[in-house]
């Protein structure tokens, strides 16, 4: 709703005057423990913290007040916070007014949530729900967080939805001190979807579709490009499915082991005509391709930017030649491009920066000089007197809003992968502090925080009622396959949640058990839910 | 060396009780879908963890990784708070531990560590020298100071401060406290009201006992006036300064007192809470002033005390180490300015005081402060007590008024041939016989070049030695060191090393030259004067008393 895509707000502002920091869906203090570093600067000057997750998470036994609400029910939680904050005359009826739209629809959405419907949806005690939304709705300066437990969802833009208007019902974002932020796992995943990683949009969030600004790029690469949005992963899977996907070129990610329902995934990257895979490592993924490119790593090998969660694009530098037969990725892209016809120009990374300033308004004034010299810029920075902004959507705060911000309404959907007397625990995933992803970077290290390995968790009291044995093994099967894992209690789970990582499987194969149930608009996949049922090995 | 990812250690039952004992039992919560963190309460870490210790005998992994989830501190940072004070033991220890002081003027009196016991520094017992301090865990733990029996006071004429002690008023009773005059000078207070209450104390000149020598009614006037209204009052009686125990007789033998005068503190300021933090050495005094404050607790018309115990730490003596510890944190001096009277503990308006000013305080409202001016001198107004310990014949605790020379306070006590004395403690100054005459004045110490101190007078007549005092000067302050600043960090242990080698006659070339420079950067460079002056002594020795020369 707010079109580009990105934190609205700095780490300082989390730092330094936010009084209110919600964590939704985010174990924060493993996923993201450096962002998770300012938040308990916050909490150390007198901050609230306080996490919404299934699971009982490390942030959350540091946190003020733990929601433990059941899996896949975000919004009805936070329709129940936003009722609260309306019949309680706490919402900021001058900011709606002026700033926002959709406000009655989105009233009348919420109508049903009350606090006891709330608790009967989410499994949240009432009492609890009223306090996050007194504490969201009489916090001076709200930030609002969430990672995958929202995103990695079957209606995971729904979910987003859902916490916006309750930004919005507050005026809890563009201005200092509050905002919406959607923290990145990774030190680039901003830049990646800045620099038009993203199925319809090109550099600088331009859309595709938007005929003026893509024939600004085809004069500069001399290039045609569809207006035609391409296909997101999950689109590129059913295209294999369909055979009118056929050859696939993969940088940086490891599909076969980071999708749900990984047999069939594997299977279907089988069945392409070509593969090509440009990565570190030889991940299963690139076992499966018929070409390997090693490319090098960005934080040592590469001269460049990366950018952060709160926008702000910074510069990386060269340190060492990358080993081997390794090359950098912009050398690899280039000499591909070059073999196949066509001579994109320079491979100094600060002429491609250059060339991406001039294509990209909101890039624009960042040079490297600049970059260097303010010690990285947020976007947007318009032109070389611009400082970048700090935080965005400023304009919402105007006298006259040009262009206001629409309340969502949104519905329950609950997760695709229902429960049932088959099937009768949910399982969800996450991450680890010591752990990353699949566990390509990391799984490679020995580390004394790799205790227990992969590991099914399940509450005692599951384990009890199913015959298992701490640290026995059991078989966890869902709909879509079956594994043998080892087993951990693990009093952080309440009965009926399981949880898993995904960061070992050559040990444990989790994502044999997910399902490949998306989200229609961004293509993500539904790892958070799985119905599973456990039995022990004797 | 435990391992720092503690959290996955349960504590025993025991430990858990013990914890609970102090946070209150954990809230009720439907725990698989609720929970709440209390924050707040981080103040209580170091009496949770010695909860912990006086139950088991020593912190264990389980003990801290509970006691930080109740509190929501990171275990890691309760690491750090556990193992800045020194009688935290986070390995396992006996239940039962002695710690032998091997301080100056128990040293003095032959002081040897027993097997199994614990070097110490020290104890607060000088008068009774050599002294042991004795810890027992267990279900009903207690600590004991030996020897067990205070000797009665050396001195009978002339006393002020000390009088009901000289009386022998029951120190648990307060019937017996009110028999005395007791809360007669709050009740003043009350009449006159926080303005002149603050005025009479500031006519009276009275400065500070602790060391610093500020005055007292210009601190309680700032904290006063503040615009914030939470406010606090805390007496320092984390008496550590080696050579010093005249807080502990106090606290021990006359509780009510304190009590009273810093509610009277409390009312001036504007402080609606009291705390006391006596050091965790003097297991009497915890006692003794608990239950005055329990008793009292008619009389303080809601002013609420509470008890804070130390866990083993000289630094903590410095104000502001003092509120750190008091908050849960390491005992750490912070950075002045802002000063306590306007950022003090958790942050707010504070006016710290020393055991023995705030007993000057009850003397100041019962004669009047202008009365009380005219006792000592034009620029030291009152009585000062002194702890005589080391080579005199009646050690204990003397009140005199300013102005008396060290000469007739070595009479009292019954001194012999006198090689040097120690002012002040190890943060203060060696004068050899040829200062005798030295009218102990603030005035008079200071034209000296030696300072008073806290009260503290050891005396080394011609037998004893003092370059082992030096040495153990300098090994105290290296211990001690918070280790936050380089200056001291650093300084402490150069000192150190270059008093070592001089003591073996194998010094390095210009070895008293970068003595003098290591003094000069700790005096300049510290931020807090345990820094500042720990270097005041040896220097003092060598430049007065010509020692290595």
């Amino acid at each position: 709703m707010f079109g580009a895509g990105g934190g609205t707000s700095s780490y300082e502002e989390v730092r330094e005057v936010a009084d209110l920091i919600v964590l939704w869906g985010s174990n924060a203090r493993e996923a993201h423990p450096i962002f998770f570093h300012h938040v308990l600067k916050a909490m150390n000057r007198g901050a609230k913290l306080m996490v919404v997750d299934p699971r009982r998470t490390t942030s959350a036994q540091w946190a003020d007040l733990w929601l433990g609400l059941d899996v896949g029910t975000d919004i009805p939680l936070a329709n129940a916070v936003a009722r609260e904050i309306v019949v309680s005359g706490l919402a900021n009826e001058e900011f709606i007014a002026r700033a926002t739209t959709h406000y009655d629809a989105f009233r009348e959405s919420i109508e049903p949530w009350t606090l006891e419907e709330g608790e009967r949806v989410t499994g949240v005690p009432a009492e609890a729900i009223r306090e996050l939304a007194h504490a969201f709705g009489n916090a001076a300066n709200p930030q609002l967080c969430w990672t995958l437990g929202i995103t990695e969802h079957h209606n995971a833009v729904d979910n987003v939805f859902a916490l916006i208007n309750l930004a919005l019902l507050v005026g809890g974002v563009g201005r200092y001190g509050a905002g919406l932020q959607p923290l990145r796992g990774q030190n680039n995943v901003q830049g990646g979807g800045d620099m038009g990683a993203i199925p319809n949009k090109l550099p600088g969030f331009q859309d595709v579709s938007d005929d003026i600004a893509r024939e600004k790029f085809e004069r500069a690469w001399g290039a045609r490009i569809s207006p035609i949005a391409g296909l997101h992963l999950t689109g590129m899977f059913e295209a294999m499915e369909h055979g009118t996907l056929k050859a696939v070129y993969v940088v940086g990610e490891n599909p076969a082991q980071s999708e749900a329902d990984k047999q069939h995934t594997v299977e279907l990257l089988k069945g392409l005509d070509h593969l090509v895979v440009q990565d570190l490592f030889l991940t299963r993924t690139a076992e499966l391709a018929d070409v390997v490119l090693p490319g090098c790593a960005g934080w040592a090998e590469s001269e460049g930017t990366v950018t952060s969660s709160e926008r702000r694009v910074q510069r990386v530098r060269k340190a060492l030649d990358p080993p081997g037969e390794a090359r950098d990725d912009i050398e690899i892209v280039y000499e591909l491009a070059r073999r196949l016809g066509h001579d994109l120009g320079s491979t100094k990374a600060e002429d491609i920066w250059n060339e991406v300033r001039s294509l990209s308004p909101m890039h624009a004034g960042m040079s490297y000089a600049r970059l260097e010299e303010l010690r990285g810029i947020q976007w947007p920075c318009w032109h070389d007197e611009h400082p970048g902004e700090q935080f965005i959507h400023g304009r919402l705060w105007h006298d006259v809003v040009v262009e206001p911000a629409p309340f969502m309404a949104v519905e329950h959907s609950p997760p695709v992968d229902v429960l049932d007397d088959d099937f009768p625990l949910r399982l969800t995933t996450g991450r680890r502090l010591e752990s990353f992803n699949t566990g390509v970077q990391t799984g490679g290290y020995s580390s004394p925080l790799h205790v227990n390995g992969e590991a099914l968790r399940v509450s005692p009291e599951d384990g009890a009622r199913y015959g298992l044995v701490d640290g026995g093994r059991a078989v966890v099967a869902s709909r879509r396959g079956e594994i043998e894992a080892p087993v951990a209690f693990d009093t952080t789970l309440r009965p009926g949640l399981a949880f898993m990582n995904l960061h070992f499987p050559e040990l444990v194969d989790t994502n044999v058990l997910t399902i490949d149930a998306t989200d229609p608009l961004s293509g993500t996949a539904e790892f958070k839910a799985t119905a599973i049922k456990v039995t022990p090995v004797a | 060396m435990p391992d720092l990812k503690l959290l996955d250690t349960p504590p025993s039952n025991a430990e858990r009780a013990a914890i609970d004992a102090v946070l209150g039992t954990p809230p009720e919560t439907n725990g698989h879908r609720t929970a709440r963190s209390d924050r707040a309460s981080r103040h209580l870490l170091l009496p949770a963890l010695r909860a912990a210790q006086r139950r088991v005998g020593w912190v264990s992994e389980g003990a801290l990784g509970y006691a930080s989830r109740r509190l929501s501190v990171p275990p890691a940072e309760a690491y750090g708070v556990a193992t800045f004070y020194a009688l935290l033991s986070l390995e396992e220890q006996p239940a039962d531990v002695t710690h032998a002081c091997t301080d100056l003027s128990c040293a003095l009196k032959g002081a040897t560590v027993g097997v199994g016991e614990h070097p110490s520094p020290c104890l607060g017992l000088c008068e009774r020298a050599p002294a042991k301090y004795r810890t027992v865990a267990g279900e009903t733990p207690f600590e004991e100071q030996l020897p067990a029996d205070s000797p009665p006071l050396p001195q009978r004429e002339g006393l002020r401060l000390l009088r009901r002690i000289a009386d022998g008023v029951d120190p648990t009773s307060l019937d017996a406290y009110v028999a005395a005059g007791g809360f007669e000078a709050l009740a003043q207070a009350r009449e006159l009201g926080p303005d002149a209450v603050i005025e009479q104390v500031t006519e009276s000149k009275l400065l500070g006992r602790g060391g610093a020598a500020f005055p007292t009614g210009v601190k309680w006037r700032a904290v006063r006036e503040q615009a914030e209204e939470t406010r606090y009052v805390v007496c320092n009686a984390d008496e550590s300064e080696p050579g010093t125990f005249k807080d502990r007789v106090l606290m021990e033998s006359d509780p009510f007192a304190l009590v009273e005068a810093l509610t009277i503190a409390g009312f001036a300021t504007g402080a609606q809470k009291g705390y006391a933090y006596i050091r965790a050495e003097y297991p009497l005094a915890h006692e003794r002033v608990q239950n005055a404050i329990d008793a009292s607790a008619a009389q303080l018309d809601g002013f609420k005390i509470e008890l804070r115990i130390g866990a083993g730490a000289y630094v903590c003596g410095e104000e502001t180490a003092l509120f750190q510890s008091i908050e849960g944190k390491r005992g750490e001096p912070r950075n002045k300015p802002p000063f306590p009277v306007e950022v003090g503990l958790f942050g707010k308006p504070t006016a710290v005081n020393n055991v023995e000013t705030l007993f000057n305080v009850l003397e100041v409202l019962r004669i009047g402060g202008a009365e009380y001016a005219q006792t000592g001198t034009e620029g030291s107004a009152g009585t000062r007590l002194f702890c005589l310990s080391g080579c005199v014949e009646r050690p204990g605790l003397y009140e005199l008024p300013f102005g008396a020379t060290l000469r007739e306070l070595l009479e009292l006590a019954g001194a012999g041939a006198v090689k040097a004395v120690l002012l002040g403690g190890a943060a203060g100054a060696f004068v050899g016989p040829d200062l005798l005459d030295l009218k102990l004045t603030h005035e008079d110490t200071r034209a000296a070049g030696v300072t008073l101190g806290s009260g503290v007078v050891i005396v080394y007549d011609d037998e004893a030695e003092l370059v082992p005092a030096l040495l153990r000067i300098a090994e105290f302050f290296r211990d001690e060191s918070c280790g936050q600043c380089v200056p001291c960090r650093v300084g402490t242990v150069r000192q150190e090393e270059a008093l070592k080698r001089l003591a073996a006659g194998r010094p390095h070339d210009g070895e008293l030259h970068t003595l003098g420079e290591v003094a000069q950067v700790m005096r300049d460079a510290s931020i807090c004067g345990l820094g500042q002056t720990a270097a005041n002594a040896v220097e003092s020795a060598i430049a007065n008393l010509k020692v290595f020369s």
